[in-house]
């Protein structure tokens, strides 16, 4: 999936775009659901083509409905020691949630080659 | 029984908010064997509620505005230590440690919260049938889909087994099931109800609203849970809207615009509305103009482009949204030998095909060489829907749908194409893409027999007088609607 610099207009999604793109969602496809879904994002991109006669240049995207800006609260601990104990009783819940945790930590199986 | 004079008469400490629990629990246990309108009732902890609720009553306490009254939650807001599922199996046995906001302020207002409603796997989908626990089926014909993504909440309402619930529209998915179901759907303008412990769809289209078989319910019930919520960085700052007390001033001079490209009245508009749903619009609009507004074509001519880019926007904030899911803080783990299989793995047993479908369009939208294309000019059509919607509300106060090209669909009948299914939401994704405020009224009946709902849209923050009309409508249409079952 090489990077087109002036593609305005892509070609139709590809069986190996799809395979591709499911790798990077972290997801397992077999050779049947691969045939499916590349049909059916298809059939939405091409949905989408209409846009493609709208003449855009100039106009601001809009990501978001409202104006954002980042929100502060005051710069004062919310934990102190008196909420301490809360503190420690929600980490150890959202702990407990976990499929799997060690010592307070979340356990997940290797990362890089050999376990240690 | 609304839920106004189900609150009063708590209030009154003439009725016991047990026996209302009770009432609607004894609903549930004979009708949801037919609807499953829910993932989870939770009838022990609503008991308990009840009498906690009674007993303030009985110490001339003030038990709050909803005292008493049954509320259905979406399955994707949080319950603290009650199972949220977001009708996913990659959520499996996950227990949030914390409540939403809207829960809180449902405690505070005294409602009692009797369960957790089907949905379309996190909110994607437009039947209910996308659900890892099965669909949900429409009480008012139980062959036809209730409508979705919050199937569930819409179902449990128009069945009475609730006089009131809370569902999530991202794209419609409020209004929509409300008019397939025949009650009262609102999705207010953005950021005017927290999202905070709202699993995230898409963050800048997401908002919570309410169900009611009545307008003043889903205003009673709007109120209680607007307002600006500090832990929600979205959320709007101003205090809940004052909707119940505006609601008897009627319609006599707002301006009303018919959108021609969503009504499939005008040469450029859109195609594929039913003409009983078009005949139904056409008596709303004489009913407001029988009532005294001055009503009126109206053109919006990029709301034809809005399901195209909702279906590339949506599913790429979904996407990010979405990595979360990956077996290792919360819910469904598949082991492997690597944590990249593992995510892997999670993820494949763990979603459904929709949410599936819809991860890989939102990561392809968003991909190197793909982004301008799709997302970029999204974004640039999501300009001129807000533009043209502000041109129009240079002219008019209000502008008026239908909610859904048609009646309830058969179910089955869409599930396996997923273009048809999006078509749901042609007249309701513009309000979601420009932030604004729509509902859904029951305007009579299809030539099915099947409800019609009528969609009224405001500018931001314009609820008292999209409530105005609504009520108009409703009474035009001939009271609040009725129960199913």
């Amino acid at each position: 999936m090489e990077p087109d610099a002036d593609t305005s207009t892509p070609g139709r999604i590809t069986r190996d775009d799809v395979a591709y793109v499911a790798r990077l969602a972290r997801l397992n496809l077999t050779d049947f659901e691969l045939d499916g879904f590349t049909g059916q994002l298809a059939d939405v991109l091409d949905h989408a083509a209409d846009i493609e006669a709208l003449d855009l240049d100039g106009v601001a995207p809009t990501s978001h409905p409202l104006p954002l800006s980042n929100v502060f609260r005051a710069d004062v601990p919310t934990v102190g020691p008196a909420e301490e104990a809360n503190h420690r009783l929600f980490c150890d819940e959202v702990i407990a949630a976990a499929p799997a945790a060690e010592e307070s930590r979340f356990r997940v199986p290797p990362v890089l080659g050999e376990a240690p | 029984m609304s839920a106004l004079s189900l609150a009063g008469s708590v209030r009154s400490g003439e009725r016991s908010a047990r026996s209302i629990v009770e009432e609607h629990l004894a609903a549930i246990a004979d009708g949801e064997g037919q609807i499953h309108a829910f993932n989870l009732v939770t009838a022990d902890a609503a008991l308990e509620r009840a009498d906690r609720v009674d007993d303030v009553v009985a110490q001339g306490g003030d038990p709050g505005l909803l005292a008493g009254v049954p509320v259905a939650l979406k399955d994707n807001m949080c319950t603290r230590g009650v199972p949220t599922t977001c009708g996913s199996r990659i959520l499996d046995g996950w227990r949030p440690p914390y409540d939403a906001t809207v829960v809180e302020r449902l405690d505070a207002a005294g409602a009692v919260i009797i369960g957790k409603t089907n949905m379309d796997e996190f909110a994607m989908g437009s039947s209910t049938e996308n659900s890892a626990f099965g669909p949900t089926f429409n009480p008012r014909d139980t062959t036809r889909v209730p409508g979705g993504s919050s199937g569930g909440s819409a179902a449990a309402v128009a069945a009475g087994f609730t006089p009131l619930s809370l569902g999530s529209d991202t794209g419609g998915s409020i209004r929509q099931p409300a008019a397939l179901c025949g009650v009262v759907g609102v999705k207010p303008t953005y950021g005017a109800v927290s999202r905070y412990g709202l699993v995230a769809f898409a963050s800048s289209l997401d908002q919570i609203g309410p169900f009611a078989r009545n307008v003043a319910d889903a205003a009673l019930l709007l109120e209680a849970v607007a307002g600006h919520d500090p832990l929600d960085s979205t959320s709007i700052p101003v205090s809940a809207p004052d909707l119940l007390g505006v609601l008897d001033r009627g319609v006599e001079g707002l301006r009303v615009g018919v959108i021609e490209e969503i009504s499939g009245s005008g040469p450029t508009g859109l195609e594929g509305f039913a003409p009983d749903v078009q005949a139904r619009l056409a008596e709303a609009a004489e009913a407001l103009a029988a009532a005294g507004a001055v009503v009126e074509k109206a053109s919006v001519p990029s709301t034809v482009f809005g399901l195209s880019a909702y279906y590339v926007i949506a599913p790429a904030e979904a996407s990010s949204n979405l990595a979360r899911f990956d077996g290792v803080r919360f819910g469904l783990r598949v082991d492997a030998e690597n944590t990249v299989d593992m995510n892997a793995a999670t993820r494949t047993a763990g979603f459904g095909d929709e949410v599936k479908r819809r991860i890989m369009l939102g990561t392809y939208a968003l991909s190197a060489g793909y982004y301008d294309a799709y997302y970029g000019k999204s974004q640039k059509v999501r300009t001129l829907i807000v533009e043209d919607f502000a041109r129009a509300y240079q002219s008019f106060d209000l502008l008026l749908s239908p909610t859904a090209p048609t009646t309830a669909f058969p179910i089955g009948e869409k599930v396996d194409d997923p273009m048809l299914m999006y078509l749901n939401d042609v007249c309701t994704i513009p309000s979601n893409l420009a932030g604004h405020p729509a509902m859904s009224v029951p305007f009579g009946v299809g030539d099915d027999g099947l409800p019609v709902g009528v969609q009224v849209l405001a500018p931001a923050n314009g609820e008292p007088s999209m409530f105005r009309a609504a009520a108009v409508l409703e009474a035009a249409a001939g009271g609040s609607a009725g129960v199913a079952l």
